[in-house]
């Protein structure tokens, strides 16, 4: 009790006098805020990229494509082949029609509204009628649906945002196409948003695709006829194609890209962290070494060894606290929600997202900052523990 | 000169406070190496690429091909040097995760294209004499410890082989290549393709033209597109540079974002540097003004100061600098997401020149102060 009286009285005189030495006090606080910047804002674009990916598709939805494939983008179907797959059961039913979109992903190059005059792959998806019932998360918020058998498209909000002549009016003119902007549509802030959705047989005839397709998206009768449904495609000798869920195909698409930031962002900030240690050493050790004379007072006056150290430990930590603080909030309000496109490199195609703060990023980044405090407080703790009181009284 | 042993003395006199001063600007300029290599590997080492390629794309997208045929409509327009072209692959080596670019071409003309391709003359007769040969770059060879002779599967995403279901093929030879080219590829024989795939028979990914005259390049690009217009595959030509440019916007702003944002702390991290080297500069003013006394002159005084803040600067960023490159000579840490890693000469010298400008700037203003200073009043500050 004694001790914890002891500690508490020298912490609060530290603390209090932090003020007083805020010019020695800044170069902790600065170095550490500007490693927690750093290290929150990078992360936030793993993140962002990897929600967006990971809330796209659905478990009750079943992805086909043929086997080989790593994406929609490489995979192909025959029109045969997707008038099989239609048979398969646990697939939902709407009367006889099975409740399936076959669909072509390619990509059509528009320029980005940050670079005009560059080339963006952007990824344009034609459907069939039933590929917007089986997807009840898009819906239009601007203009209308386009008509089937028209070169007529939707753009995602996504994509209407970041690439140029996307709005409601516009036409595309691509090679000898030319398509016609009639709607812009939402998705759940999934990758679709990044999409522009076009009928799939006006496609095929654009693309000179023949009665080809890519990839066919199944809506199942419930999540669990999933095994049904795969096991009889995957039996059929007539296919060879591989069938995941619709969400699981998605999440496994972010793995490059987000391992790709975070491993920079980990890298950057351990190294940075390192150096944000040094400038919290030097001012514990400016702190300490400044007030010399005062803790041999009080190590003279009878106050305990062990009392000194840890009011240094807290005040370094306070100043790490300080610099934790500072710092998330500037990411959170330097980047959360900051809209970006880059190309994910598994489809080649550009996807729009936001960049995330998430509490558990601020947490991380406050708790790291925690540790560089502490870590920086160490040594100059323990030297202001050891000083000899003597000599130390004796100084200046 | 004869001064040095003072400065060092100075230097050392709080052997605590300099050395992490010293380790800070290290970690500082470790720091700066890194992220400019990682920002030349965003921006796909473009300044390696020739002005005098031309890349001609299928107009509607990359994705599209282009038919074989236009390759002898192309070599016989005046001012064409050479006609290659290239089919992107896609395949897979055992894991989708293990990414690396394979690519169809045409073996001689390739090699003539891109004489930064090296290497030896028995491995490039291998590879003309072997129909499943392939070259593959040093670094992508040691990722996966292939040797010459070995016999590589790949798993075709795009094209299915006419029998079986891997794509088989032997290394022939082992690409090397000056700094900043990518050495992380994989070229094999695009007849080998042609007559084992299935679908896109006759067509191929995109062309690359060698033209005589690299200032023409904008007349011929245009002279290209016109051929070409109002066919079933209209093309888009633009130089290889601007092709590798554009192909690196479209990573967006990601790399920049995360380098100015770096580099707005770096900068931090400097002043909190040079603010801990001018205070040691003005804990001794009382020792600055019996130099005075002495008779040391103002502009010596000056002198003394700044050579203790640059060579506190120099020595830390030297050696964050000298490692960070280091580091980048060891290759792609990441194991194949960067193909480009190195750290480009030109950020050497930047660096370089803000350390000095660091140093500078830390020991200007106490220095001048110093050597201001009024001999009396210094004296009986203290």
């Amino acid at each position: 009790m004694f001790w914890l009286r002891q500690t508490l009285a020298v912490m609060a005189l530290n603390i209090r006098t932090i003020p007083a030495r805020l010019n020695s006090s800044l170069v902790a606080i600065v170095g550490i805020a500007g490693v927690v910047v750093v290290f929150v804002s990078v992360l936030s674009i793993a993140s962002g990229f990897s929600a967006a990916m990971q809330g796209s598709g659905s478990r009750g939805r079943a992805l086909v494509m043929r086997s080989g494939a790593d994406s929609e983008m490489t995979s192909g179907l025959s029109g045969a082949e997707v008038d099989i797959v239609n048979q398969a059961p646990g697939v939902a039913r709407d009367g006889r029609n099975a409740l399936t979109s076959a669909e072509l992903y390619v990509v059509i190059d528009l320029s980005k509204k940050s670079s005009p005059g560059s080339s963006a792959n952007v990824p344009m998806r034609g459907i069939e009628p039933f590929g917007m019932t089986l997807r009840p998360e898009a819906s239009i918020i601007d203009g209308r649906m386009f008509r089937f058998g028209t070169n007529e498209v939707i753009a995602g909000r996504g994509a209407h945002g970041q690439f140029v002549n996307l709005n409601v009016g516009d036409t595309i003119v691509s090679g000898q196409n030319r398509w016609d902007v009639v709607g812009v549509f939402e998705a759940d802030g999934s990758v679709a948003e990044t999409e522009v959705w076009c009928d799939v047989r006006t496609l095929q005839g654009a693309y000179r695709r023949g009665n080809t397709y890519q990839s066919l998206l199944a809506e199942l009768e419930s999540v669990d006829t999933y095994d049904t449904f795969r096991d009889w495609l995957t039996a059929n000798p007539q296919l060879n194609v591989s069938i995941r869920r619709e969400k699981d195909y998605y999440a496994n698409q972010s793995q490059t890209l987000t391992r790709l930031i975070q491993t920079i962002g980990f890298a950057i900030a351990g190294l940075m962290g390192i150096g944000a240690v040094f400038g919290a050493i030097l001012t514990m050790y400016t702190a300490v070494a400044t007030r010399a004379r005062e803790i041999a007072t009080l190590r003279a006056l009878g106050f305990d060894t062990s009392s000194v150290v840890v009011s240094v430990l807290t005040e370094s930590m306070v100043l790490g606290a300080i610099g934790g603080a500072i710092g998330g909030a500037a990411a959170y309000l330097g980047f959360n929600g900051y809209q970006t496109s880059t190309i994910n490199f598994q489809t080649f195609s550009q996807v729009a997202f936001a960049f995330r703060v998430t509490p558990g990023l601020l947490g991380l980044g406050l708790f790291y900052a925690l540790s560089m405090g502490f870590i920086g407080g160490l040594l100059p703790a323990l030297r202001a523990a050891r000083l000899p009181i003597p000599s130390a009284l004796r100084e200046l | 000169m004869k001064f040095l042993p003072l400065v060092w003395k100075n230097i050392w006199r709080r052997k605590f406070r300099t050395t992490f001063t010293l380790l800070s600007i290290f970690i500082a300029f470790l720091l700066f190496g890194i992220l400019m290599t990682i920002r030349n590997s965003f921006a796909l080492g473009v300044e390696i690429a020739g002005l005098d390629r031309l890349v001609l794309i299928n107009k509607i997208s990359l994705i599209m091909p282009l038919p074989f045929a236009y390759k002898a409509r192309l070599e016989s327009v005046p001012g064409v040097n050479m006609v290659t072209h290239n089919t992107w692959f896609n395949g897979i080596y055992q894991d989708p995760s293990n990414f690396f670019a394979n690519i169809a071409v045409d073996p001689e003309p390739f090699l003539k294209i891109y004489p930064e391709y090296k290497l030896p003359p028995e491995q490039v007769k291998a590879w003309f004499d072997d129909r499943q040969g392939a070259i593959v770059g040093r670094d992508l060879a040691k990722r996966f410890g292939w040797k010459v002779g070995d016999r590589v599967p790949l798993q075709g995403t795009i094209f299915r082989p006419r029998s079986g279901d891997v794509w088989a093929f032997n290394i022939s030879g082992i690409y090397d290549a000056a700094d900043g080219i990518d050495k992380t590829q994989f070229f094999f024989r695009y007849d080998y393709l042609e007559e084992n795939r299935t679908i896109l028979q006759g067509d191929v990914g995109w062309y690359i033209v060698k033209i005589a005259d690299g200032s023409r390049a904008v007349d011929m690009s245009r002279r290209f597109d016109a051929m070409f217009e109002n066919s079933s595959a209209e093309t888009k030509t633009t130089t290889e540079k601007g092709f590798v440019e554009s192909f690196a916007k479209q990573i967006g702003d990601i790399g920049s974002i995360m380098i100015a944002v770096s580099t707005v702390v770096l900068l931090m991290f400097g002043l909190v540097a040079a603010s801990t080297m001018a205070q040691s500069v003005r804990e001794r003013t009382s020792e600055l003004a019996v130099l005075k006394t002495l008779g040391f002159t103002g502009p010596t005084i000056l002198v003394l100061v700044l050579a203790e803040s640059l060579f506190i600067a120099v020595l830390g960023g030297g050696l964050g600098l000298g490692l960070a490159w280091l580091i980048a000579r060891q290759g792609d840490p990441t194991g194949g997401l960067l193909s480009v890693f190195v750290l480009p000469g030109r950020d050497l010298w930047l660096g370089g020149a803000v350390m000095l400008a660091m140093g500078i700037l830390a020991g200007v203003m106490p220095a001048i102060a110093a050597m201001r200073l009024k001999i009396t009043d210094a004296l009986r500050r203290n």
